[in-house]
C-alpha cells in the first residue's frame, strides 16, 4: 500500500514544480511532468486571446454542488442580458458530461454547423447564441464518458473554434466542483480578461460548505468573484401563501457566508414550481411568469451585476 | 447486524463526513492498510472521504483527473474495510475519472453488484440520467432501479402537494429505458435539517413520509442483492 494517506494540490502541469512536487508522488504523469514536457505555454491560450478580444465581459458561473440550479441560473441571466435588444449575448455551456443547456434554452435536438470561420453556434434570438456537446451528440441517450484531458481539449475548441463574433457578454455555464474544466476554463481564458464568477449555492450548509471550497478556488486562481446567489431559498405555497424552508440555512445560509467573507450576496432566488417547468419545456421563467418573486430576484440581480 | 461500507468519491465536494456527523478524525493505517472511519461504538457503518484527509475543512481539491484516479485507487485498494456485508459507493455527477476509476478499482477486487440511479422529477434532470444509464450499460454495470428524489412538497401549513421540481419524471424514466424504478422520496425539510446537523433521520422522524419512501426502496434494494 501507500504511504500515509495525504491531500495535496496538483501544482499544475505548466508549473516550475511540475513533477517535482511532494504532491505529485503516486501521481500518473509525474514523470511526463518532471520531463518538463507539459512546461511549454499552449498556443490556443495567445489564440483564443486574440479571438476573444471582441468578447466586452465575460462571467463564468459556479457552484461547488451540484443539483444548485446552476445552469437554470446561467440561462435565465443570459435572457435577462439578452433582454436589451442592443446587447449581443452568448452562452457557452461546459459541463461536459452532463449538458443542460440545450433543453433549458428550448434547443433541443439542434446541431452546430462548421464555416469558413469556425463553428457557429446555435441562435436562440438574433442577440443570443448558445454552445454546448449537446449539440454535437446525436441521441439523448449519448454518454460523454471522457477523462480529463479529452474534456479539456473541447474546452479548448469551444473557446478557440467557435464563431462568436463581437459579444457584450460571454456567460460560461460549469459542472460543480474544482476540477479539469474549472482549471481549464481559466488557464484558457488567461489571455483575456474575464470579469469574474457568480456563485451559485442552496441555503444548507452542506451546499456552503463546497461553495468555501470553490470560493478557495477563486482566490488560487485569481478569478475575482462578483457575488453569490443563493437559489432554492424558501418556497412559498401557491395554495396558502404560506413559507417553507424546505432547505433551511441551519447555519445561517449564503447571508452569514457573505458576511463573514465579505462577498456580495447578489440575491435570494425563492422556489417556484414554475421555474422548473420552464426548464424542462425550453421557456425563459423572466417571459412566462415576469411577476413572480423569482423573475424579480433575476431582474434586480442582472442591475447589480 | 449487518457491517455497511461507505466510501464518498465526491473528491471535490464531500458531503457524506458532515452528513454523518463524524467531523474530521485522523485516517490512521493498520497492517492491511489505511483503517476506515467507524461511525459508531459497534462499527456497524465505516467511512473513507477525502474530507478527513484535508487538513482546513474548507481547503478545495483542485485535482485534474490522473490525480484524482489515483486517489480513487487507493481508496479501493489501501483501505482496510475488513467484513463488509454492502459498500455504498457515493459519485459526483458525471460520467469522467472518478466514474470510471472506482469501478475499474473495484472490479479488481470484487464483484460490483450495480448501481442506483437519483433523478429528480424534472426533464433536465432525467436528461443526464440518460447518458448515466448509458455508461452504466457500456461499462456493463447492472442497473438495479432509479430512485426519483425531491418529488413534491406537502405544504406542514395546508397539507397541499407542491410538484416544485415537476412530476413523474423518474418513472418515465424507468419505463423509457426499461429499468426499475425503485421509487419516489418526497421532500422533507426535516430530513436536510437532520443532515446539516448529523442527526440520524430515520431515528428521529420515524413517522416522516420520507422514512417510509427511503425504508421500502431500501428493502427492495436489499431482495434484489439477495436474489442476483
Amino acid at each position: 500500500g501507500a504511504g500515509s494517506p495525504h491531500a495535496n494540490d496538483c501544482p499544475g502541469t505548466t508549473s516550475e514544480q511540475a513533477g517535482k512536487s511532494s504532491s505529485c508522488a503516486g501521481c500518473p504523469n509525474q514523470k511526463i511532468c518532471a520531463s518538463g514536457a507539459t512546461k511549454a505555454p499552449d498556443p490556443a491560450i495567445a489564440e483564443i486571446g486574440e479571438k476573444l478580444s471582441t468578447v466586452k465581459h465575460k462571467i463564468l458561473v459556479l457552484s461547488g454542488k451540484g443539483g444548485v440550479g446552476k445552469s437554470t441560473f446561467s440561462a435565465h441571466l443570459a435572457h435577462t442580458l439578452a433582454s436589451d435588444s442592443t446587447k449581443e449575448v452568448a452562452l457557452l455551456d461546459v459541463d461536459i458530461c452532463g449538458p443542460s443547456i440545450p433543453r433549458i434554452m428550448g434547443l433541443e435536438g439542434e446541431q452546430v454547423h462548421q464555416s469558413g470561420s469556425g463553428w457557429s453556434p446555435v441562435y436562440v434570438d438574433d442577440n443570443l447564441a448558445v454552445m454546448s456537446i449537446g449539440f454535437l451528440l446525436s441521441s439523448p441517450d449519448d454518454a460523454v464518458i471522457w477523462r480529463g484531458p479529452k474534456k479539456n481539449g473541447m474546452i479548448k475548441q469551444f473557446l478557440r473554434d467557435v464563431d462568436w463574433g463581437d459579444l457584450d457578454y460571454l456567460i460560461v455555464d460549469t459542472p460543480p466542483g474544482t476540477s479539469d474544466e474549472h482549471l481549464s476554463i481559466v488557464q484558457y481564458l488567461s489571455s483575456t480578461h474575464v470579469d469574474g464568477a457568480v456563485i451559485i449555492t442552496t441555503p444548507q450548509e452542506v451546499s456552503l460548505q463546497d461553495v468555501r471550497k470553490e470560493i478557495r478556488f477563486c482566490q488560487k486562481v485569481k478569478l475575482p468573484i462578483i457575488g453569490v446567489v443563493e437559489n432554492m431559498s424558501g418556497f412559498v405555497c401557491p395554495s396558502c401563501k404560506n413559507t417553507s424552508q424546505i432547505f433551511p440555512p441551519t447555519s445561517g445560509g449564503a447571508e452569514r457566508m457573505c458576511a463573514d467573507l465579505d462577498l456580495p450576496l447578489l440575491g435570494k432566488v425563492p422556489l417556484d414550481p414554475r421555474i422548473a417547468r420552464s426548464c424542462d419545456e425550453g421557456k425563459s421563467f423572466i417571459n412566462e411568469v415576469p411577476d413572480s418573486p423569482a423573475a424579480k430576484v433575476y431582474q434586480s440581480i442582472v442591475q447589480s451585476e | 447486524m449487518a457491517v455497511i461500507g461507505i466510501l464518498d468519491v465526491d473528491l471535490c465536494g464531500p458531503s457524506i463526513p458532515r452528513m454523518l456527523s463524524i467531523g474530521r478524525p485522523d485516517v490512521h493505517q493498520c497492517d492491511s492498510g489505511w483503517v476506515p472511519v467507524y461511525t459508531d461504538a459497534a462499527k456497524t457503518l465505516a467511512l473513507m472521504s477525502i474530507g478527513f484527509l484535508l487538513e482546513d475543512p474548507d481547503e478545495a481539491v483542485v485535482w485534474r483527473g490522473p490525480k484524482k484516479t489515483a486517489m480513487i485507487g487507493q481508496f479501493v485498494s489501501d483501505v482496510a474495510w475488513g467484513e463488509l456485508d454492502v459498500l455504498l459507493v457515493d459519485t459526483p455527477p458525471g460520467t469522467s475519472d472518478e466514474h470510471l476509476a472506482v469501478l475499474e478499482n473495484l472490479k479488481k477486487h470484487s464483484r460490483v453488484d450495480g448501481a442506483i440511479l437519483v433523478t429528480t422529477p424534472q426533464a433536465v434532470s432525467t436528461g443526464d440520467v440518460r447518458r448515466e444509464i448509458t455508461f452504466c450499460k457500456k461499462t456493463g454495470i447492472r442497473i438495479l432501479g432509479i430512485v426519483e428524489n425531491m418529488s413534491g412538497f406537502v405544504c406542514p401549513h395546508c397539507s397541499e402537494c407542491s410538484n416544485i421540481f415537476s412530476k413523474g419524471g423518474g418513472e418515465e424514466l424507468a419505463k423509457l429505458t426499461g429499468s426499475i424504478f425503485l421509487g419516489a422520496v418526497p421532500l422533507d425539510p426535516l430530513l436536510s435539517t437532520s443532515i446539516e446537523e448529523g442527526k440520524d433521520f430515520i431515528q428521529s422522524f420515524p413517522d416522516s413520509a420520507t422514512f417510509s419512501a427511503i425504508s421500502s426502496i431500501s428493502q427492495t434494494l436489499l431482495e434484489s442483492l439477495q436474489t442476483a
